[in-house]
């Protein structure tokens, strides 16, 4: 993996901090041309990784590279799936089945073989495939090296304790992808631990990792702990705790932990995505 | 241990679950739900032992505790029958579908001195919280006016859903987003007392309303609006904010952010003259287990030490619960008169 992955926050809305921030990114951001023009700046800057949720709008990011191959071919894409908001509206609107209903491939009842079949015989691995493949679909013919399953999903399933989940999402990415399965959580030790018993060793896993301790569950000693001691490949998201530390602080106290491989992080401005960049270069 | 059992496995129910089930002082023992889709998985994946019937549930299982997420309609029968069985209660919002049943849960509640928690998370988000600590701290003076507000993006088109479209079962705007915001007035600013001008609209809902505005006056004589729409796809999910306006300066919060303007700088609360800007990272409260946001592990985490030192729950009671449902009751009648 590389050490800086560029994220897609910026984009969708998303701040932690603020609502009227999000407001106002949503604004600049209402064209895909906008976004298009920054991930280009952070490819001048030598970012070569997007890790990005699987939101409708990243589709025409994908139609832009797929049109551009020969500029795009040594850039990669992490998917984060899925995209929560999408399935959470329609939870509350439709709820559990009618979101299935809605979300499978093709109408379960109609020339969706696979699809029916694996709802009707309650084979919810077979179900989980098909919604993995129709969140992929979009990024046909991108690099798309390591896959990812959002935090929202994965810290239900831990909580749940349904780690077999786990094992069959891990092997079926390996399988039909040929890539590496990801795992963002707000639960960074418990994961680890989830994973280790059913065999899933040295996994990737996103988590918030930053000094104040800001969406790390269970408190900052026991992260520095699995940081130091366990055997993961740890990727560093919230670094910056919302905006509560500079850039400069917050990206030196992860150089204290040798083992994390990459550092995620967004930006809007040109001047922004340089500065972290280097941050990062130096001090991870 | 605790030993703990989930009612309803939708959307609330599931995450409830898998708060619950990473809670360490916590046997999570058993679910229960109408869908056997649902209740599959739970045997195919867990351990949690799985029912359709909740009676048989509560009759068959060593409990502590349930945890209601069903529909708003069973939560009467639910709670009722759970408290018989002394069992402590924790419903979702909205509490109850009139309040005469819901005065009948909270006497019984009482009665056998059972814990007893409604689903309000907003009162356990840290922001909320410190504009609680400060308006009762008096730093605004004399209240003039207060607005409270939540937008979201749940009904976006024109189409029939599930029982969220039939206001005789508790869905529609009303009981399921503003009785959010109304909490929140309630517990932070005053308890409203009248409703006026009240308005209630549906936008791409047939039966129900999709939007609520109107004036509240609460017990205090201050009177504020009242602004709920779940069709505005400007917000990507739902966003609730209160605003308070003083003879001495203002404050806006919501989930993330509290802003506060003073006429005069307040050296013990640490606030300049003019505005201070304070984010959720400054007040966010701890958890051990985090899905969808501290304040849904906060809540759980509020109820089952509760449960553990044997006290009452100081924040969302069965008597708040039931007081919110009361300002729905006053908002309906006023649209009603009009």
């Amino acid at each position: 993996m590389d050490k800086v992955l560029f994220g897609d926050n910026q984009f969708f809305a998303v701040n932690h901090a603020s609502d009227e921030k999000a407001r106002a990114q949503s604004i600049r951001f209402k064209d895909d041309a906008a976004i298009i023009k920054v991930i280009d700046q952070a490819i001048d800057l030598g970012i070569s990784t997007f890790m990005c949720t699987t939101h409708d709008r990243i589709g025409n990011l994908c139609n832009h590279m797929r049109a551009n191959t020969q500029k795009y071919k040594d850039f990669n894409i992490y998917p984060c799936m899925p995209y929560a908001h999408k399935y959470a509206n329609a939870v509350t609107e439709l709820g559990i089945m009618g979101t299935i209903k809605q979300y499978v491939p093709g109408n379960l009842f109609s020339t969706f073989a696979k699809g029916g079949f694996a709802f009707l015989s309650k084979d919810f691995i077979g179900l989980m495939e098909l919604l993995i493949d129709a969140e992929m679909k979009m990024f046909k013919g991108i690099n798309t090296p390591v896959i990812f399953i959002q935090n929202v999903l994965v810290d239900m399933i831990l909580g749940l304790k349904m780690y077999e989940v786990f094992k069959e999402y891990d092997a079926y990415i390996r399988k039909k992808f040929n890539a590496e399965p990801g795992y963002i959580t707000m639960n960074m030790p418990t994961l680890l631990d989830a994973l280790n018993t059913v065999g899933i060793g040295n996994p990737i896993i996103c988590s918030s990792i930053n000094k104040i301790g800001f969406r790390m569950s269970g408190g900052i000693d026991i992260y520095e702990k699995y940081l130091t001691e366990k055997q993961f490949r740890p990727i560093a998201m919230q670094v910056l705790a919302a905006g509560a530390l500079s850039p400069k602080e917050a990206i030196e106290y992860l150089g204290k932990f040798p083992r994390i491989e990459s550092v995620l992080f967004g930006a809007s401005s040109k001047g922004h995505i340089q500065e972290t960049k280097e941050l990062i270069e130096q001090n991870v | 241990m605790i030993r703990g059992a989930i009612i309803g496995l939708g959307k609330m129910g599931l995450s409830h679950a898998a708060i619950v089930g990473a809670h360490p002082d916590v046997e999570m023992v058993s679910v229960c739900d109408t869908s056997t889709f649902i209740l599959d998985a739970f045997k195919k994946f867990s351990n949690i032992r799985t029912y359709t019937d909740y009676k048989e549930m509560i009759e068959k299982e060593p409990l502590d505790f349930v945890l209601i997420a069903t529909p708003t309609r069973f939560h009467y029968p639910m709670v009722k029958y759970a408290l018989e069985k002394g069992l402590h209660v924790f419903c979702e919002k909205p509490f109850s579908l009139t309040s005469k049943e819901g005065e009948e849960l909270v006497y019984a509640a009482k009665n056998n001195n059972l814990v007893n928690q409604v689903g309000y998370h907003n009162q356990f988000i840290g922001t909320f919280r410190e504009m609680r600590r400060l308006l009762n701290s008096g730093i605004l003076g004399e209240l003039i006016h207060f607005a409270g507000e939540a937008y979201g993006s749940v009904v976006t088109k024109e189409k029939g859903g599930t029982w969220r479209a039939k206001p005789e079962e508790g869905g529609g705007c009303l009981f399921d987003y503003a009785s959010h915001v109304i909490n929140l007035i309630q517990e932070i600013i005053g308890r409203p007392i009248k409703a006026s001008g009240s308005q209630l609209k549906s936008i791409y809902s047939k039966g129900v309303e999709d939007a609520v505005y109107g004036t509240l006056i609460l017990d205090n004589k201050l009177s504020g609006l009242l602004s709920v729409n779940w069709c505005d796809e400007t917000y990507r999910k739902m966003s609730t904010s209160i605003s308070v306006v003083g003879k001495n300066g203002k404050i806006i919060c919501d989930a993330t952010e509290i802003k506060i303007y003073l006429k005069e700088a307040s050296p013990k609360d640490k606030l300049d003259k003019g505005w201070t800007i304070k984010y959720i990272t400054d007040f966010a409260i701890p958890v051990n287990f985090y899905l969808r946001g501290e304040e849904y592990s906060a809540q759980i985490d509020h109820f089952i030490d509760c449960i553990k030192n044997k006290k009452m729950t100081d924040y969302n009671t069965f008597e708040q619960g039931l007081y919110t449902d009361k300002v729905i009751e006053m908002i309906i009648a006023d649209y009603k008169i009009h």
